[in-house]
């Protein structure tokens, strides 16, 4: 029987998603805009093109960076 | 304001170029430590940079509605460059350079691998390792590093698009430490030498550019200003002063007087 749920990390913090998970689902349930962030599944860059064709499983670790003030 | 935001003589000099982009402000500016975002876009409207530095951190996921850089800055009116800020191995730094390529608009990266924490100078065996990695994927590398020449040239050698060798220690406003070592860089290097990092005000710049450099980068001496936007134009004047000073070709030092005004002819 598939889990309804799984459990990722996500910029260091466990986050329980509805599965399946795709990393486009997950900007989405962030409330967060793909054309502005980058995301990175266990160290691989996903490309924006392939946010939606990208599943997230249950341990992967996610990190989620955009640009910010720096010199 | 007017005036002062028209640069003093373009005429008098031309852009300058680092992979293949060509830039009319030879001032750089970074977007950190500002007070607040509205204070920052009018620091860098004042400075009439081009160039403007971001970083790449990880999104705020509690406060997702404080957007990222990008809500401030259009990057169509500004050439956004990301650095590695904050890394301190070559795998580090290549991995933010990627996440930045992928963040942004272009091909540039400010390539910064720290080696100590207490000075923020550069590692600079992993400053050349991951320089190599990521021109080979075809990065346009500005490299921070020291204001030593052997590392300058062999960040060329690596084929760095730019060699940014620093005025003195990331964010303490000493100035040039080491006119000499600057002008043997950038005497020595074809690509462009832009001094990143160090300097505290106006005469720093000026100092600066008057060794004869391509360009400079500046974050700290700028937002942490009493009256950031005031410093963004006095860094605009100073850099455009010593620029077109070095392009003048100042006067010998002499260690005697020589008098300005005729000796002859003087009434008996």
């Amino acid at each position: 029987m598939m889990a309804t749920e799984l459990v990722l990390t996500v910029n260091g913090e466990q986050r329980r998603v509805p599965a399946p998970a795709t990393a486009e689902r997950l900007l989405n349930q962030l409330g967060l805009d793909p054309r502005g962030v980058v995301v990175e599944v266990n160290r691989r860059i996903v490309r924006r093109p392939e946010l939606a064709t990208t599943p997230l499983a249950d341990g992967d670790a996610v990190e989620l960076v955009h640009f910010v003030g720096g010199g | 304001m007017t005036g002062v935001l028209n640069p003093a003589a373009p005429a008098l000099d031309a852009p300058i170029t680092i992979g293949g982009k060509s830039f009319h402000s030879r001032l750089f500016v970074g977007t950190g430590k500002y007070r607040s975002n509205a204070e920052m876009v009018a620091a860098i409207e004042a400075s009439g940079a081009e160039v403007v530095t971001v970083a790449v951190r990880r999104v705020d996921l509690d406060r997702s509605k404080d957007a990222g850089i990008l809500h401030h800055l259009d990057p169509a009116r500004f050439f956004l460059l990301a650095n590695t800020a904050g890394c301190y191995s070559a795998d580090e730094a290549i991995r933010y350079a990627r996440l930045a390529r992928e963040a942004g608009f272009n091909e540039f990266v400010k390539l910064e691998v720290i080696g100590d924490r207490e000075t923020l100078l550069p590692d600079v065996d992993g400053l050349l390792a991951s320089a190599r990695v990521l021109v080979k994927e075809g990065f346009q590398v500005l490299a921070y590093t020291n204001d030593d020449l052997i590392t300058a040239l062999r960040l060329e050698d690596a084929g760095c698009a730019a060699v940014m060798p620093l005025a003195s220690p990331i964010g303490s406003g000493l100035g040039l430490l080491n006119p000499y070592s600057i002008r043997t860089i950038k005497r020595r290097l074809s690509v462009p030498v832009i001094v990143d990092a160090g300097v505290g005000t106006a005469s720093d710049a000026c100092l600066v550019m008057e060794q004869g450099v391509d360009g400079i980068l500046m974050n700290t001496a700028i937002a942490e200003a009493a009256d950031p936007v005031a410093m963004a134009h006095a860094m605009r004047l100073g850099t455009e002063a010593g620029r077109l000073a070095f392009l003048a070709g100042r006067m010998p030092r002499r260690e005697v007087a020589v008098p300005s005004s005729p000796e002859h002819g003087k009434p008996a």
